[in-house]
């Protein structure tokens, strides 16, 4: 590195930030953050003013899962730390790397109960990967170096840095560290050898495999080899939630989701396998379904980067932990100097397509404007897309009913379940793929949560379309209450809130509303073709329900027909 | 089941927190926990005492290994490990039984640091059990006060916690 130069904490940050090939970051200013922020002021970083430190998060976390880089954003002390939270949380559970920086007050204040302190490092321990607080300029450097390096390596996910106001002002000789040197922290990079043999044999042995896929194949960048892993073997691919574009929804090997809102192929194939070759997931309880039923005929190979997911939830007779792109490369490998040939699951892969056949994803389309038919036809005209997703019916209508063929077009929140993460998570996908149509697949009560940062995307140029499933419900709330209470719509209608077209053009946005089947194709294409940020209010058919479904606490193979 | 588990993490503010942030959050109860620096004064170690179901153990040491500040985590061998632990207890004690306190003491080879005039303070080391025992005993007399530092716990032989390459 170059020579040493004298500068304030406030550069020397804007400086590491530029080591690390920070573009783009979403943030908001406050008192504790003025030295920052003066600094941001003519930096060659493309700096988007948000409207709810919320918002920041999650657009960093949309950032980073579009284009597989560090997402980072910048808050406050105090309110505008804590705001953060629910984003970093979010980005915690889904394993998705961003470096958070807040504001603290000076040092000699802290501990005080000074204005605007609030212990976000104590606030944040939970739910971030690492964080640290700031104590002295000289710290700086390392610290920046650190979090973005624990960010991005093993299993990634949230790192909080946490700067005093006197530190910003204090000075500093800057010199960024070329390398880190953590002895608590080394990620395991390849598999171990003889446990990828074992799993090969025990591939090569199986009769009836399923391959159940997280997002883990995604972080990895391992669908190239994932691909050739399935047809090598030829065995059904499932993709949870996370996965969705880690393997072509459009492959014949291509079962769908898993679980709770799976498609009941990909549950019947799971609980019939005699192999379950798991990589990069984690068996959440919306996948496993009652978990002592879970593949109860398999034995179950475990593919993870994070050796504490390994029997976290299910017990696993072969883990092997590392880098799945490395290890499905080196599981090839072995399979094909096993000489594996094909014809031992044709069988098994018949009767996967008889499900396919018998149990298809369906709706009853009829003159109403239906959610499902909203989704397809933005895959009709829009197949190459990034679709990011509200939670609740929304999310799972986007993941049901749109074919993605590539990793990093499917963005939800998945872990924590944010409504509100869509909107905010869109733009940050925008800014980081300006090439892509960004739609937020979005529910009316959803993009109540973050609505206000259509200030945000007009103000900067940000062309997401906000598509809105309006049923004027509190929708999988109500889906429940439905199912599992008697229809007592106990405070989830939300019907008349606003008019979605008004609020878009308040705020300077172009605002559109569908209400017949007919209409969707056009209005879709005059909103992509109008390049603004635009939000249409698709006023669906208001009690429709998801399905398939997997009542809470049964087993995954007992799955329900809901659809009218 | 009874671990003893020696944690070896950066000698840094807020390590504490983080650790047993994490007994907390999966529901482990931790019986006794001790802290001190070791011969490299960057790094400290901490004894933590838990009794609980094999699983969840392997579960909260693997979350333990995450933790960037923690450097090495190890599970000691009930028979391979030297455990001790001090207490000291302030007695009641009157003319009377002055010498019967004093008995006791001579027998778990602990020691009388502090004699008042109406109360002793004894100072045992040993092992947990050892340390009940003597408890027990004391109490017929009327413990005033107890504090006990949690067991630290060592290999026997040659077999060492150290940090790795
Ligand atoms: C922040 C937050 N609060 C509450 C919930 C619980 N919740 C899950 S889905 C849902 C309804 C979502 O309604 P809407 O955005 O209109 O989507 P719909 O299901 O109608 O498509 C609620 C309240 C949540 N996931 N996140
Ligand atoms: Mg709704």
């Amino acid at each position: 590195m170059g020579k040493k130069t004298r500068m304030t904490g406030a550069r020397a940050l804007i400086e590491s930030l530029y080591a690390e090939k920070v573009d783009v970051m979403f943030g908001y200013p406050g008192g504790v953050l003025l030295p920052i922020y003066d600094e941001l002021y003519d930096a060659d970083i493309d700096h988007i003013l948000v409207r709810h430190e919320q918002a920041a998060a999650h657009a960093a976390d949309g950032y980073a899962r579009a284009t597989g880089k560090v997402g980072v954003c910048l808050a406050t002390s105090g309110p505008g730390a804590t705001n953060l939270v629910t984003g970093i949380a979010n980005a915690y559970m889904d394993s998705v790397p961003m470096v958070a920086i807040t504001g603290q007050v000076p040092r000699p204040l802290i501990g005080n109960d000074a204005f605007q302190e609030a212990n976000i490092t104590g606030i944040t321990l939970p739910i971030t990967k690492h964080n640290y607080l700031v104590t002295d300029v000289n710290d700086l450097p390392w610290i920046i170096k650190e979090a973005f390096h624990i960010a991005s390596t093993g299993r990634q996910g949230p790192v909080l840095v946490d700067i005093p106001k006197d530190v910003t002002t204090d000075e500093i000789d800057f010199e960024y560290p070329e390398k880190v040197d953590l002895r608590g922290y080394k990620p395991v990079k390849t598999g171990h050898k003889m446990q990828i043999k074992r799993g090969a044999e025990a591939i090569i042995k199986a009769r009836r495999p399923v391959i159940y896929i997280g997002g883990g194949i995604i972080s990895s960048n391992a669908s190239k080899e994932l691909l050739e892993l399935a047809e090598t073997i030829n065995a059904p691919v499932t993709t949870t939630l996370m996965a969705k574009g880690a393997f072509p929804d459009t492959h014949p090997l291509c079962v769908g989701m898993p679980g709770m809102h799976g498609t009941k192929y990909a549950n019947f194939a799971i609980q019939e396998s005699d192999l379950l070759i798991a990589i990069g997931v984690r068996f959440d309880d919306r996948v496993t379904g009652k978990v002592d039923s879970f593949a109860p005929n398999a034995r179950i190979i475990h593919i993870d980067i994070d050796p504490a997911e390994i029997s976290k939830n299910v017990r696993v007779d072969i883990p092997i932990v590392g880098n799945a792109r490395s290890i499905l490369k080196m599981l090839v490998e072995f399979i094909s100097e096993l000489n594996k040939s094909k014809s031992t699951t044709t069988q098994w892969m018949k009767k996967v397509e008889k499900w396919k056949q018998l149990y298809p994803l369906k709706y009853l389309m009829d003159k109403s404007l239906k959610p499902q038919y909203i989704v397809e036809q933005i895959n009709e005209l829009y197949p190459d897309s990034i679709i990011v997703t509200e939670v609740g019916q929304n999310q799972m209508w986007a993941a049901q009913y749109f074919k993605y063929t590539q990793p990093r077009t499917f963005i939800s929140s998945g872990g924590l379940g944010t409504m509100g993460f869509g909107f905010p998570a869109a733009m940050g996908a925008k800014k980081g793929r300006p090439d892509k149509v960004v739609f937020d697949i979005a529910g009316d009560g959803s993009f109540q949560m973050n609505s206000q940062e259509l200030a945000t995307v007009v103000k900067n140029d940000i062309p997401v379309i906000v598509a809105i499933l309006n049923n004027g419900f509190l929708g999988m709330v109500r889906q429940w209450q439905d199912l599992f209470f008697d229809k007592r719509y106990s405070f989830t209608s939300i019907d008349d809130s606003v008019d979605f077209v008004k609020l878009a053009e308040a705020y300077g946005a172009f605002g559109l509303r569908v209400t017949k089947p007919e209409e969707v194709g056009p209005a879709l294409k005059e909103a992509v073709d109008s390049l603004r940020p635009t939000v249409i209010d698709f006023v669906v058919e208001r009690e429709e329900n998801v399905s398939p479904m997997v009542p809470a606490g049964a087993a995954i193979n007992e799955i329900l027909d809901l659809e009218a | 089941m009874k671990h003893t588990l020696a944690i070896l993490v950066e000698n840094k503010s807020g390590v504490l927190t983080r650790v047993a942030g994490l007994f907390s959050r999966r529901g482990f109860n931790i019986e006794s926990l001790a802290v001190g620096v070791t011969d490299n004064p960057e790094i400290s170690r901490m004894t933590i005492v838990v009794s609980g179901d094999d699983h969840v153990l392997e579960q909260v040491i693997k979350q333990l290994n995450k933790l960037i500040d923690v450097i090495r985590v190890s599970d000691l061998e009930p028979g391979e490990t030297i455990e001790r632990e001090l207490a000291l207890f302030k007695v009641k004690v009157d003319k009377g039984n002055r010498s019967e306190v004093m008995q006791i003491v001579d027998v778990f080879r602990a020691q009388i640091v502090d004699v008042g005039v109406k109360s002793l303070i004894v100072g045992v080391t040993g092992t947990n059990d050892k340390i009940d025992a003597i408890e027990k005993l004391l109490r017929g007399f009327g413990i005033v006060e107890v504090v006990r530092t949690g067991t630290v716990a060592m290999n026997r032989g040659a077999k060492t916690v150290k940090p790795g390459k």
